[in-house]
């Protein structure tokens, strides 16, 4: 058997506090992604999704540790650190960033700023260079004149998306994409949805999404990944996790979604997630569940497979009533 | 659900309501005589909140919702229209009446870690209206900011109160902020995008808040980009486009059954909870035109799927499609 296209297997990340403790910030994430597929992560501010993607690019502050493997086509990207992660970076694995659309040079052409990490990683230079270009702003759905555009002549969603044709340089297998959508409005946030998903099913480039907004994930990504406090509690095919969810973080995630054609209550979850500043015992989603028992603080339930593919961190994982 | 006031008007009546801003000339522009160009941020909007109603303003960036409401509020000069609070044109009314309106009517923001003072304890925050306006003794402001705590969850008071807003949560620090607003005993809130910043998790609390509020007689106009939002807490729904409003309805009618083409394609891209769920998205090409010059006849035209030749040339009024109640729609199709 091929191996994945990417693979992660326990993955952690610590960050040096200034009080000399440490914040462990992702505890043994496991996941893969293929050529085609859409993994969507979703979870609270500070559940570590955003951290587990940034890892994946080595782009992490110095004040981190990482542990784990992250294999690219069986090879392990993080070996010796960033030695290893630089040639892959931007060549094999991409990524967007939240607001990237505010993230080019205001006094530089589009095309120039598209071109800088083709030559920079000696993928293309001079004319194959700008004739790239060209070809990656069509494919992003922009004109390829508007290569020679400053950022401001370009409007929030167009400079979106030429940061999409930006990560999209080096021909990736892999586009990480942090809250790729957040700052757009409706409109051109479907456009850009549409984008990725396009580039997806006729690329073929597997995509990892992180996002708070689970909709989102339920029309764009086939795979999801609900994260709590570091770990994914969740994980399966997107139309397992609505119709079939096995988790009661899950659960009340999608209770506290409104939607369109819904009108039952929207409920909110109470309490707030755990610090990561020290170890934490039992289930860390205990003191908000619903289901919670005496096992759940004594003990802390690793993952198990609850139906095709799908996974879930919960002692009580078969009476977690669907969320539809 | 809407309670008429006493007198059968709304609390809050605007009518045709104009903002627009001047763009500076620069000086080449002024010795060349340049025509003076204006952004038409508002151009002519008319909608009305009653006590005990939340409506909901949704449009897209641009779209003037957030204009709409500093004029409400006299925040910014209305160029034309009025806007009547229980009676009172609060255009034209001077500086000094103002304040004393001003009690009746607040605002909340989107963003509650820039809207708190950081060097402020919450009961110094939520007490600062009362002391501005110069009401009460210290301890009846004292058990004026309890109440208003506990009004939007935070008890018991005297648990938060102290705290300073990095001590607190992004939920709880809106919640203070509204805790900040209601202090005064206003009549009218104006929400703007009072949950996008905040975690899904604590979405709901917020909102709930508003609409209980809602049903203890506070008229709400809540400014959202968010479509389900509104579908699921607002009596009613306006939405904009271009300085305009192009429809308005209760607001499970304009979500079961719109009748504007701009209304169907917002509601068409966005995403719904159910992965099986799926619609004929459609989606709009082109950018939202520039409001600097707003496109003749219906100011949709050049991005509706649907228009006909008499678009371009006849800007349409809000009417009430044969068949239906309090729901218009501006376009000639509807």
């Amino acid at each position: 058997m091929s191996p994945a296209l990417l693979e992660v297997d326990d993955l952690h990340v610590w960050f040096d506090l200034p009080n000399g403790r440490k914040l462990h910030a992702v505890q043994g994430v496991s996941f893969t992604v293929d050529a085609g597929t859409r993994l969507g992560m979703v979870g609270e501010s500070g559940c570590g999704k955003t951290t587990t993607v940034l890892a994946l690019m080595g782009l992490l502050p110095p004040t981190a540790s990482v542990s784990g493997r992250v294999l690219f086509e069986g090879v392990d990207v993080l070996e010796r650190g960033e030695e290893t992660v630089a040639a892959h970076r931007w060549k094999d694995i991409a990524m967007v960033f939240q607001g990237a659309m505010n993230a080019f040079d205001p006094v530089k052409r589009i095309g120039d700023q598209i071109i800088e990490p083709m030559e920079l990683h000696g993928y293309a230079s001079g004319s194959e260079a700008s004739a790239r270009v060209r070809e990656l702003l069509e494919t992003v759905g922009i004109g390829p004149e508007r290569a020679r555009s400053y950022p401001h002549e370009l409007s929030g969603g167009m400079r979106q998306r030429a940061a999409i044709a930006m990560a999209l340089a080096c021909s990736p297998r892999v586009l990480l994409a942090d809250e790729p959508t957040t700052a757009l409005d409706v409109m051109v946030q479907a456009q850009v949805l549409e984008l990725l998903t396009y580039l997806s099913n006729e690329l073929g480039l597997a995509l990892v999404f992180v996002t708070h907004d689970l909709p989102i994930v339920a029309q764009t990504c086939t795979h999801a990944a609900v994260m709590y406090a570091g770990r994914i509690v969740e994980h399966g095919p997107t139309e397992a996790l609505y119709h079939e969810t096995r988790h009661p973080y899950t659960r009340m995630l999608w209770a506290a979604t409104p939607d369109l054609d819904a009108r039952e209550e929207v409920v909110s979850i109470p309490g707030v997630p755990p610090r990561l500043d020290s170890e934490l015992h039992g289930c860390p989603f205990a003191p908000r569940c619903d289901l919670a028992a005496s096992r759940c603080v004594a003990e802390r339930p690793e993952l198990r497979s609850v139906g095709d593919g799908h996974v879930s961190a919960c002692h009580f994982a078969s009476s977690v009533g669907a969320a539809a | 659900m809407t309670a008429p006031a006493a007198n059968g008007r709304p609390l809050l009546q605007v009518d045709d309501l104009v903002v627009r801003y001047r763009i500076p000339r620069g000086l080449s522009g002024s010795i060349l005589r340049r025509p003076q160009q204006f952004v038409h941020a508002v151009s002519g909007v008319s909608l009305h909140v009653a006590r005990g109603e939340m409506v909901a303003l949704v449009g897209e960036s641009g779209c003037g919702k957030t204009t709409t409401a500093q004029a409400i509020l006299r925040l910014v000069r209305a160029e034309a229209g009025n806007v009547s609070f229980d009676g009172v044109d609060v255009t034209g009314l001077p500086q000094n009446d103002l304040r004393a309106l001003r009690r009746r009517m607040q605002i909340i923001y989107q963003d509650p870690y820039e809207s708190l003072d950081p060097r402020f304890r919450v009961s110094t925050t939520v007490a600062e209206p009362l002391v501005i306006h110069g009401i009460g003794s210290r301890a009846e402001r004292r058990e004026a900011v309890t109440r208003a705590l506990e009004q939007v969850g935070l008890a018991p008071a005297e648990l938060f109160a102290d705290r300073f807003p990095h001590e607190l949560s992004g939920g709880q620090r809106q919640r203070v902020a509204i805790a900040a607003s209601l202090v005064l005993g206003p009549e009218l809130l104006v929400a703007d995008e009072p949950v996008s910043m905040l975690d899904v998790s604590v979405r709901a609390g917020i909102l709930g808040i508003l609409d209980e509020l809602r049903d203890q007689g506070l008229a709400v106009l809540m400014i959202t980009h968010d479509l389900s939002t509104a579908a699921r807490f607002a009596d009613r729904i306006c939405v904009m486009y271009l300085g305009r409003i192009v429809e308005e309805g209760p607001a499970r009618r304009v979500i079961e059954d719109p009748r504007h083409p701009y209304t169907k394609a917002l509601l068409s891209v966005v995403p719904r909870r159910d992965p099986r769920h799926r619609v004929d998205v459609q989606i709009l090409r082109g950018e939202t035109p520039n409001p600097i010059s707003v496109p003749t006849g219906c100011r949709f035209h050049p991005r509706c799927p649907i228009a006909v030749e008499a678009c371009r040339a006849t800007d349409p009024e809000l009417r009430t499609p044969a068949g239906e109640r309090d729901h218009r729609a501006a376009c000639i199709l509807a």
